[in-house]
């Protein structure tokens, strides 16, 4: 009986070099693709935000694409899409620039939610003391806005965390299409669907307890 | 307190300034002469145009006409809100006018210090220790150098809107606007905040006062401006103005104010 048990255990056993690896391809296609989401969403809510229409359209429109359509075509525009037009992309290149500019769009809009909550005073009182646009921006306004988002942040980078098994379409080897990979030799998927959703909860758990963590800090001083 | 000789270049002048917002006028042409040292007081019903006045002075609105002169040099706004090399102008004329809100605008995510520092290091280009020791003295003087390091979320109103005049005086201005700086103050925070203001008068700063305080306005300050409906609708020396106001309109204003203060008196006792 205790046998069984331990040959049923030990057959796990086998698979967890590979999800190590699955794990980590996940956890660095998340980190690149978060930064990158970062970026886009800086650059997204400053050119919608801007007085210049020659940057806020287009940043209008990027945000309406984005929201209005699936995150997996967005993948796959860009990994079986892009070649056609001579743009051969390895696929962690692609997953991340679809995920990260497809995420970039959210964060745009939780900048932006971000940007409005700070009150009118806050610049105007730097402004008032002959701080110029930028520097009351960096020195004023962004370190304000970067505490108000943070949770709102740290949602979406969950979101883009489990968005990383999207790229199990396009080849890459992550913790879904690791799962799918065993599964297909072992017939368990009950299983292993558990084994891949423990490991999807190991880091979102984190990520939602350091919001937590961070709002509480906070909550002191704004 | 002098207020200047009359024969000197005032420190601070206004021509018929107009100020629209859309199709509502909020100024009609108003004209000031500030001297050197001198303590305005500006009174008016809310929505009368004193404080658009006061921000028209530092640009933070931008004046629709009328000319504006500091320090004898003219104000050319329009040139200052337009182009980089206007807005460097722009931030040394603010610079060297202080100006303080009715909700103090400290910045929650710097510390008393840093708020005060901030301005004379990243504006002025004063070294840090420099900037930290001249702080140090102005909080010791509103007796709130304990408070150096805590964040503005941690002090009562009263002690908030200290240390904004604090930040906005670390700034060496040569004139100061005071915008209603006591209205979101509970009353029993309001003494501090016009000892120090008084305080100030007393050192010859040169001060324009949007105010509700008449208490300050009559004992303070050396010449009260009635602002109604956009206009300059009596002005004169404080204690003529309370003494003997000459417009059915100041009169009106004066006697719903002063009785307002005489039942929240009543009421405190």
């Amino acid at each position: 009986m205790i046998g069984t048990a331990l040959d049923y255990l030990q057959g796990f056993a086998a698979y967890m070099p590979g999800y190590a690896s699955a794990f980590m391809i996940a956890v660095e296609v998340a980190a690149v693709t978060i930064v990158i989401s970062w970026l886009c969403g800086l650059v997204g809510v400053l050119a919608k935000l801007s007085r210049y229409p020659a940057l806020r359209y287009p940043a209008e429109f990027y945000i309406w694409f984005i929201r209005g359509t699936p995150q997996l075509v967005q993948v796959f525009l860009v990994y079986f899409g892009l070649p056609q037009v001579g743009l051969n992309l390895d696929p962690f290149v692609a997953g991340a620039i679809a995920l990260g500019v497809g995420s970039g769009a959210y964060v745009a809009e939780i900048f932006r939610s971000g940007l409005l909550a700070i009150p009118k005073g806050q610049p105007e009182s730097a402004h008032a003391l002959g701080m110029g646009n930028a520097l009351t921006f960096r020195r004023i306004v962004f370190p304000q806005m970067i505490r108000i988002v943070v949770p709102a942040l740290t949602n979406e980078a969950i979101n883009t965390l489990k968005n990383t098994s999207l790229l199990s379409t396009i080849t890459i080897m992550e913790l879904t299409l690791y799962t799918q990979a065993v599964i297909a030799s072992t017939f368990r998927p009950f299983e292993f669907y558990i084994i891949v959703s423990v490991l999807y909860l190991a880091i979102t758990t984190i990520l939602t307890q350091f919001a937590k963590w961070y709002e509480r800090r906070y909550a002191l001083y704004l | 307190m002098n207020s200047g000789s009359p024969h000197e270049e005032p420190l601070f002048r206004i021509e018929q300034l107009h100020k629209s917002f859309g199709d509502h006028e909020v100024l009609k042409g108003v004209s000031l002469s500030v001297g050197k040292g001198e303590v305005i007081a500006i009174v008016g019903a809310s929505g009368s145009g004193k404080s658009t006045l006061l921000r028209c002075i530092n640009v933070l609105e931008v004046p629709t006409s009328g000319r504006m002169f500091f320090g004898g040099r003219e104000i050319d706004y329009l040139r200052l809100t337009q182009n980089r090399a206007g807005a460097r102008e722009l931030a040394e004329l603010r610079a060297s006018i202080g100006m303080v809100f009715q909700s103090y605008n400290l910045w929650p995510h710097r510390t008393v210090m840093e708020n005060v520092t901030e301005a004379p290091v990243y504006v002025k280009g004063v070294s840090r220790t420099e900037a930290i020791d001249e702080a140090e003295l102005l909080l010791d003087s509103i007796g709130l150098s304990d408070k150096r390091d805590e964040y503005p979320a941690r002090l009562s109103g009263g002690q908030q809107q200290r240390v904004a005049i604090v930040r906005a005086l670390a700034m060496r201005p040569r004139i100061m606007l005071f915008d209603e700086v006591t209205s979101a103050l509970d009353p029993e925070l309001v003494g501090e905040v016009l000892d120090l203001m008084t305080e100030l008068a007393r050192k010859d700063m040169t001060m324009l006062v949007v105010t509700h305080e008449m208490g300050f306005a009559r004992h303070v300050s050396h010449r009260v401006i009635f602002v109604h409906e956009g206009v300059f609708a009596e002005e004169g020396p404080a204690r003529e103005f309370f003494a003997a106001p000459k417009q059915p309109a100041t009169r009106q204003f004066l006697s719903r104010i002063l009785r307002d203060d005489l039942i929240e008196r009543t009421d405190a006792s």
